[in-house]
């Protein structure tokens, strides 16, 4: 068979990583090709490279056996390639149809968009690839595998051959994952060629027909999903044994660190956001949180640190009631906190690491004397912080922006941890950083939890969730639908109680 | 599993490197400014052969006028009032607030200041700084209307800082005739009653006599140069040494990072402006103080000119200082040249303008540059030390 896609000898180098070295990548016309590897085994950036996103340092690129030269996503879609990006870049209040033609509107004389020619076009690309959609459906009404398909059609619209999904099934529950499979199918069997970022092997082996893996950079090994086991993969892919997030043995107390009671949340038309949501955590216990994104989790969050209002309902921090209590009272009674976006609620990215270190707790020492801010005590703290959490930078002056995406996350943890916190909210915390800080977040989580922190964690990651609570809550449409142990539950069990289908 | 996490941290790297960075960091600094100066002569000297004017002839005058002690003070008498309000700029910008109202603050600063300064009789320091603290209430106040507006209602602060400079100008020009000098009915436009001499700052006449020659009283080296002087140290020590200069600088820097760490925005956004709105109302000080009173040939365009001036200065106290300098010495070369007529002295707005738009583009570059350089240096020591 034809190749549809060779790269050779692909390297690409970011500050403090080499993201792809002498990478290479042969793809068959009409097959499924998975890359897997671990966070930052170098899969996106490849993608990317493929994409015209971002430029190989060194390498070539064949696509149909013809060498290109892709600059940007224009490149790549003139030469066939279409991506979906793990976050979907549609327009809520438009319909498929306008969606889909964004950009690429076909038009009638004058600059009049030319619908009823580009609803034929979508309805002819639909039925040749065995996609169902409803051109008209509003896309904020849509579920998210529906709107994922949404992404899937608007690259096929442009005439992709080759599409590229980048971690198609992180935003979803396992039924849409079956859902998307069956696409995935049909597509392959209409002739379009499949290359999918994943790193969870029972999938790859499920739908893949050829496998390359990744680890730190480098190709490992190009293998036919026939002759593998995903004990096989695993072992490719880490190079040894696979991590886990197992929590040990339980070092829950029974003296109550955070009690909620009845809290409610409402959005701007007074709807309930958090729906009357009671939970306790409790010393050395991690309570995580388990839901689809947008179910209540992140307003959850808001509201046990301050930054939203709570509508109804009490919050106590031990006896201390803190329902009404600014950001900073609460941060100076105890809380510690992870958000869920770094770069947006996490960091000064263009201030020194020293600087980023003592956001949150600027008012007290070592960053602090009285009114003034101490240089030399926030520098030597950060010092430590750099040493203790194995934060990779040339020195504490640089600023946040030239850190990896784990080495961020690690200054974040880092800096809360140093605290003492007695409460930590934990917002995905190993949300795309790589392996070796992925362990390294859970360690540090884990030994204070030994000393009696209480965890607040939302992941989207159900093998972290499962791995690291001692307590599942699930979240629903705002409400707390169910309380599970985490040792009698598997991630599919899961995936139906956060999709509803379990109530 | 720790045998996952990659090999330890090495020692970090000497520090010959660090110095190297910094140097290279001021390097960086100073590029832009610099390379805006430059191209904006080499645009002016076009623009002077095109005008049919002797470029070398025009520079001559300017530097030859410039090297005089005498235009000398006067520069810095011209740019202490654009120093502050220069400072009083880039507060409003360190906190991602763009104060345009710099202009009405201190004009409604220094008609209230004038009034009351005319209106008391106290002993020397005490009245100067009644006048003075009048003078930062009220530029204070003008601002944090913008600032509530701002923070309570969502309004942008360019918008309402802009008409209420226009508000401002409406009331200062009502003001001026309510607030006329008893017994100068007959004179139109005299102004507000006069400040008594213990109201007015001292000059500074004694330290250039001192140490160069007498100034058999041709120019006066204004008193104020010391406020300016202070108001630039305070606002060093304030944004840098201070918690309360990190809270605003990383509220300006990201604001939602800023709340999550226990920084209320609103606050520090309302707080930079009666900040700002404060340091503009010291703008005034060198004018009524020099001319005893508010009249209405007051000199404007300090405010606007503070904007330039501290987007030329990088924000820094320094910088601005520099700043409103080489705006003090391009006024007094606009003087010299209608005086000569050996060029337009329009060619002085052009000059200002082209350094401003260079000066923007410049550090737009240079950020990239650097960025990217930290970048590959921070990779190319990571690597080594890794190694």
């Amino acid at each position: 068979m034809a190749l549809a896609i060779e790269l050779k000898g692909i390297t690409k180098r970011f500050p403090g990583v080499i993201a792809n070295d002498d990478v290479n990548l042969a793809v068959e016309d009409g097959e499924i090709h998975a890359v897997c590897g671990e966070n930052g085994a170098g899969k996106s950036t490849l993608m990317k490279i493929l994409y015209g996103m971002q430029p190989a340092d060194e390498g070539t690129m064949h696509v149909r056996g013809e060498q290109v030269q892709l600059s940007s996503p224009g490149d790549a879609i003139a030469a066939g390639i279409g991506m979906v990006h793990q976050h979907f870049m549609l327009a809520g209040n438009l319909s498929v149809l306008e969606n889909v033609i964004l950009g690429a509107e076909p038009t009638l004389p004058g600059g009049i968009i030319d619908r009823a020619d580009a609803k034929e076009h979508l309805q002819e690309v639909g039925a040749a690839y065995g996609l169902e959609i409803d051109p008209d459906d509003l896309v904020e009404d849509l579920e998210v595998g529906e709107r994922q398909r949404v992404e899937i059609i608007k690259v096929l619209y442009r005439g992709a051959k080759i599409l590229i999904l980048d971690e198609p099934t992180a935003v979803l529950v396992p039924q849409e994952v079956d859902e998307l499979f069956r696409n995935m199918r049909e597509l392959k069997a209409s002739g379009a060629t499949i290359l999918f970022i994943d790193h969870k092997l029972e999938e790859v082996l499920e739908i893949a027909d050829t496998i390359t893996v990744l680890r730190q950079g480098k190709t490992v090994a190009s293998v036919k999903a026939g002759e593998v086991t995903t004990g096989d993969l695993a072992e490719l892919m880490v190079g040894s044994e696979l991590p886990t997030p197992a929590t040990s043995k339980s070092t829950v107390t029974d003296q109550r660190a955070l009690s909620i009671d009845g809290l409610t949340v409402l959005d701007a038309d007074r709807r309930p956001v958090v729906d009357g949501v009671s939970l306790a955590i409790r010393r050395g216990e991690i309570v995580g949180v388990a839901g689809v994104e947008g179910n209540g989790q992140t307003e959850l969050v808001e509201a046990i640190m301050g930054t939203t209002h709570a509508n109804a309902g009490t919050i106590k921090l031990f006896d201390n009631d803190i329902t009404h209590q600014s950001v900073r009272q609460r941060r100076e009674a105890g809380i510690g906190f992870v958000p869920q976006d770094r770069h947006a609620e996490g960091l000064l990215l263009e201030a020194p690491l020293w600087e980023n270190a003592a956001l949150g707790h600027q008012m007290k020492p070592p960053y602090a004397r009285g009114v003034w801010f101490d240089r030399a005590g926030a520098q030597s703290q950060t010092e430590d912080i750099r040493t203790d959490f194995d934060v990779r930078s040339p020195d504490i002056h640089v600023s946040a922006q030239t850190l990896s995406g784990g080495n961020q996350q690690k200054l974040i943890i880092g800096r809360e941890m140093t605290a003492g916190p007695d409460l930590l909210i934990a917002a995905h915390p190993t949300r795309g950083i790589d392996v070796g800080a992925q362990a390294a977040v859970w360690d540090h989580i884990r030994l204070a939890r030994i000393e009696g922190m209480a965890t607040l964690l939302i992941s989207a990651d159900l093998d972290e969730l499962i791995g690291l609570s001692d307590t599942i809550v699930v979240m629903y449409k705002g409400r707390l639908v169910a309380t599970l142990d985490p040792a009698q539950i598997t991630p599919r069990e899961l995936g139906s109680y956060m999709t509803g289908a379990s109530l | 599993m720790t045998d996952l996490i990659q090999s330890p941290q090495a020692a970090p790297p000497p520090d010959v490197i660090v110095v190297d960075s910094g140097r290279r960091r001021i390097l960086m600094a100073l590029a832009a400014p610099v390379g805006a100066v430059v191209f904006s002569i080499v645009a002016s000297t076009i623009m002077l052969l095109i005008a049919g004017s002797d470029p070398i002839a025009a520079y001559g005058d300017m530097a030859k006028h410039a090297s005089k002690l005498e235009t000398q003070i006067s520069m810095i008498n011209r740019a202490t009032p654009l120093y502050i309000s220069g400072v009083a700029a880039a507060i409003g910008f360190k906190m991602n607030l763009f104060n345009i109202g710099v202009e009405g603050q201190y004009r409604m600063a220094a008609i209230f200041a004038a009034y009351v300064g005319g209106a008391i009789a106290l002993p020397g320091v005490l009245h100067i700084g009644v006048i003075i603290i009048v003078a930062m209430l009220v530029g204070a106040a003008w601002a944090g209307l913008a600032g509530v507006l701002y923070t309570h209602r969502g309004i942008n602060e360019v918008i309402s800082t802009i008409m209420l400079n226009g508000v401002a100008l409406g009331i200062i020009a009502w003001l001026v005739r309510e607030w006329q000098a008893e017994g100068d009915i007959a004179q139109v436009g005299i102004g507000t009653e006069r400040i008594d001499a213990s109201g007015v700052l001292p000059n500074l006449s004694w330290l250039p006599e001192t140490i160069f020659r007498d100034l058999k009283g041709t120019g006066e080296l204004t008193g104020v140069l010391v406020i300016a002087i202070v108001v630039g140290i305070v606002y060093h020590v304030l944004l840098n040494r201070t918690v309360f200069g990190f809270e605003l600088r990383a509220s300006g820097g990201n604001a939602l990072a800023a709340r999550a760490g226990g920084i209320p925005p609103r606050r520090m956004a309302l707080t930079a402006m009666l900040l700002s709105g404060g340091i503009a109302g010291l703008v005034g000080i060198a004018e009524i103080m020099d001319k005893g009173r508010y009249n209405p040939n007051f000199v404007g365009g300090l405010g606007f000119n503070g904007i330039g001036i501290a987007l030329l200065g990088r924000n820094h106290p320094a910088g601005i200082a520099v700043g409103a300098l080489l705006w003090a010495f391009l006024e007094a070369s606009s003087d010299i040249l209608q005086a000569t007529q050996t060029a337009p002295k329009e060619i002085i707005d052009i000059l200002r303008g082209v350094i401003l738009l260079t000066v923007v583009i410049g550090y737009e570059v240079v950020s990239r540059v650097r960025s990217r350089d930290e970048a590959t240096r921070a990779a190319a020591r990571l690597a080594g030390g890794l190694a």
